[in-house]
């Protein structure tokens, strides 16, 4: 058809031509950001228009930065310093300089200020073998041990009361491993009542008996002295390490097949749930005065963290409900297949995949329990934000606005942050889908 | 519901418990502390230094209760109140006695069954306006936009006061006083209302504190003083006659410097029976004799603790005004003691 040929073409090219650059919007920089950034018109107006926040943001703040006063003693002299070197007022630091310490342990006794950050020190020795797998397993029985001593390092007083609390759960160990061969719903019940005997009947005149045999102690600190982080920190702390294992219980719970138990549980995290934490801790505050007999004074941020923990534990539950409800109902025929009783069942083969699967939640409810903490300031609780009208309302400070807002949200951040990168790390290591 | 409903049916229901522990006096020795309830922070009333000691002009009528009582001014226990807490932690036994400029009104004392022991600040809400606007008077607000501290008094004064004077005003609700400086500066209000002290001591913290004008208008009356539950007479009279031991040396010349002097006896009987060298005024409710010169020994009489806590040689730089003696044309007035 056609009279191309071989020898009929005067030249026919017998090296391939050498790789050519991609054509320049085709590369680099500038691909990337035609695909990222300028992909379209729309693209291209929010890109412009992100742009100019951004811009706008700088601008605004970058300067009132620059000017940062680090070493004042008053706002006063913040503005001097500005007055002296010509320039509008910036950020006057010096308030976070003088306050804190205030900011960190409220009115804690200074000379004790070891305590506390020892039992933070502690604390992160005990989350080891919980979060890390390459943490000897043997530290697990620290961990355990770890919510007495915090108890002692924080509020001090004798030993022998966080001892004695303690004690409890050996007993309810003691008693679940000699009744196992009852069976296992004696024993459970068994183990439930007899830590609650131990705390109503003994735990008292043991502590008591103790302390005048052997006066073990370090000085006393009342809760009143807590604020600032401190106060946070035990509130979400314990909020969190408590909610998790009742939420759990909870969520078994309204699965159960026992109508009472089911219903208790679907009533208590149902109201829980109704009812916005503010009210709870109002409740706490304010109600629960009088309804306990007068002289009796029930520790106040003893109160706060109850609420606060039964608050958490009402979403955990629903959190973890999901997780129950996502596995396939294969995985409890297999486990009853294997002649697992319900514990078992529940501990090697349910919760594990359950809590994997709602982790993202779990962490989720961790994160706003810790900032819900900051409610605490509407019951006269000087936690960071009450710190902050505090220290507002000496004369050195008083007009002293974004700083200590800035500085308080920047240590809320590396909490929650660092929580929020650790679930990630968490559901990376837990994948044995092979997405 | 109302809130001070709300707050009645609360403190009727601690009624029992009120009565139950009539012996306020007895629980505060036995336990040697004074629960004494302040606010959360209010500038020159009260407030925790850098070192975590409560300071200021409420916080000096803790602390002399706390000395007349226990012969220890630091014996105090500061219980931080809010607004809304303040009264449930009174009418619940949770403090002893509440120093925190609380107005006093007629259902406060009737409807929530407490007992105001006596005056210690006359207040009176005012107005604040940047001197920009050129407005010199309440009167020519019409219009205006004004930040006001929501469920406070101040709320419906100021409703009152511009209906009355058939004005209108655009209300822009902030909860703290640290926000509405923020809103105020920032021009989101023309006008900031709330207690004049409170707006000398917000003005005395601005950058240029010459820019702003606090309008000549007080339009309410807030008399602000520290209050003990009904139901333990004993224990009111101790807090109002030490308040009032307070603003008699003042008018008797007693002075922290001269107190010691004074103490071994005068010339004058007033001021020997108020300092316990004549007659036996402490013994009536319970007390030794020395329990005013232990009182006014903590930081002086009424004038000094003005001075030193909110007078005009402060940041807050508040002149004395109607918080001055009768005599120096005030209303600062103790009944006798005889």
């Amino acid at each position: 058809m056609s009279d191309t040929h071989a020898q009929t073409v005067a030249f026919v090219r017998d090296t391939m031509i050498p790789e050519q650059v991609p054509p320049v919007t085709e590369r680099g920089a500038v691909k990337w950001l035609r695909e990222n950034l300028f992909n379209g018109w729309l693209s291209t107006v929010l890109t412009v228009l992100s742009l100019l926040v951004v811009a706008w943001m700088v601008l605004e703040t970058g300067p009132w930065l620059m000017r940062s006063v680090w070493d004042a003693g008053s706002l006063s002299e913040c503005r001097r310093i500005w007055a002296e070197a010509g320039v509008p007022a910036g950020a006057c630091w010096g308030v976070i300089n003088d306050r804190l310490h205030q900011l960190l342990f409220g009115f804690y006794p200074p000379h004790l200020y070891w305590r506390p950050v020892l039992a933070l020190a502690l604390l992160l020795v005990a989350l080891g073998p919980i979060l890390f797998p390459w943490v000897p397993r043997k530290l697990i029985w620290f961990s355990a041990a770890y919510p007495f001593m915090a108890y002692f390092l924080l509020w001090g007083g004798s030993i022998w009361l966080p001892v004695s609390a303690a004690l409890g759960f050996v007993v309810a160990g003691a008693v679940l491993v000699l009744l196992r061969p009852l069976g296992t719903l004696p024993a459970t019940l068994a183990a439930f009542l007899a830590p609650l005997l131990w705390w109503a009947v003994a735990a008292g005149p043991f502590a008591s008996v103790m302390s005048d045999l052997l006066p073990v102690g370090i000085e006393f600190v009342r809760s009143d002295r807590f604020g600032g982080f401190l106060i946070s920190l035990v509130i979400g702390v314990t909020g969190i390490s408590l909610s998790l294992p009742l939420g759990i219980l909870l969520a078994l719970g309204r699965q159960s097949d026992m109508i009472l138990i089911k219903s208790i549980c679907v009533t208590f995290i149902e109201f829980i749930r109704g009812v916005p934490l503010i009210t709870l801790l109002f409740t706490a505050s304010l109600l629960l005065n009088y309804f306990l007999p007068p002289g009796t004074s029930f520790d106040l941020i003893l109160r706060v963290i109850i609420m606060v923990t039964l608050f958490a534990a009402a979403y955990m539950a629903e959190v973890i409900r999901g997780g129950l409800a996502a596995l396939p109902r294969g995985q409890y025929e297999a486990a009853d297949a294997l002649g697992l009783d319900y514990w078992k069942a529940q501990r090697l083969i349910i919760m594990p995949q359950a809590l994997r699967i709602a982790i993202p939640g779990i962490v989720n409810t961790f994160i706003g329990l810790f900032k819900d903490t900051t409610l605490v300031v509407f019951i006269g609780l000087l936690d960071p934000i009450g710190l902050s009208n505090a220290i507002r309302a000496s004369s050195d400070w008083q007009g002293i606005y974004w700083e200590l807002f800035i500085f308080i949200g920047a240590v809320f951040f590396v909490f929650c942050f660092g929580m929020s990168r650790y679930s990630m790390y968490l559901e990376r290591r837990l994948r044995t889908d092979h997405r | 519901m109302n809130k001070s409903t709300f707050l009645g049916t609360l403190a009727v229901g601690a009624l029992a418990a009120g009565i139950a522990s009539a012996q306020t006096l007895n629980d505060v020795q036995s336990r040697g502390e004074l629960n004494c309830g302040v606010s959360t922070g209010v500038n020159g009333f009260s407030a925790p230094d850098a070192n975590g000691v409560w300071q200021g002009f409420d916080v000096a009528v803790c602390r002399a209760v706390a000395a007349a009582v226990l012969d220890d001014p630091n014996a105090v226990n500061f219980v931080p109140t809010t607004g809304q807490t303040r009264f449930t932690a009174l009418a619940s036994g949770e403090v002893d006695m509440l120093a925190r400029n609380t107005t006093w009104t007629f259902s406060r004392d009737v409807d929530l069954r407490f007992t105001f022991t006596g005056i210690n600040y006359y207040d009176g809400q005012g107005f604040m306006v940047d001197r920009g606007l050129g407005v010199s008077s309440a009167t020519e607000l019409d219009g205006a936009t004004v930040c006001i501290q929501t469920g406070t008094t101040t709320e419906l004064n100021l409703a009152d006061y511009f209906r009355v004077n058939g004005m209108d005003y655009e209300p822009v609700p902030i909860e703290t006083n640290a926000e509405a400086q923020q809103q105020y500066l920032a021009g989101a209000c023309d006008v900031y209302t709330t207690d004049v002290s409170g707006l000398a001591a917000t003005r005395a913290s601005f950058e240029n504190p010459g820019d702003h004008v606090i309008l000549p208008e007080v339009i309410s009356k807030e008399p602000l003083g520290p209050l003990v539950r009904h139901g333990d007479d004993q224990w009111a009279d101790i807090v109002r006659w030490v308040l009032n031991a307070l603003i008699a040396a003042e008018e008797l010349g007693v002075t922290s410097t001269n107190l010691a002097e004074l103490a071994a006896g005068t010339n004058n009987p007033e001021i020997n029976r108020l300092l316990g060298t004549e007659g036996n005024l402490g013994e009536m409710f319970g007390l030794d004799n020395e329990w005013a010169v232990r009182a006014l020994a903590v930081g002086g009489n009424y004038g000094e603790i003005f001075a030193a806590n909110i007078g005009e040689q402060t940041p807050i730089g508040l002149a004395r005004g109607l918080n001055a003696q009768w005599t120096q044309g005030g209303l600062m007035y103790s009944p006798p003691f005889r």
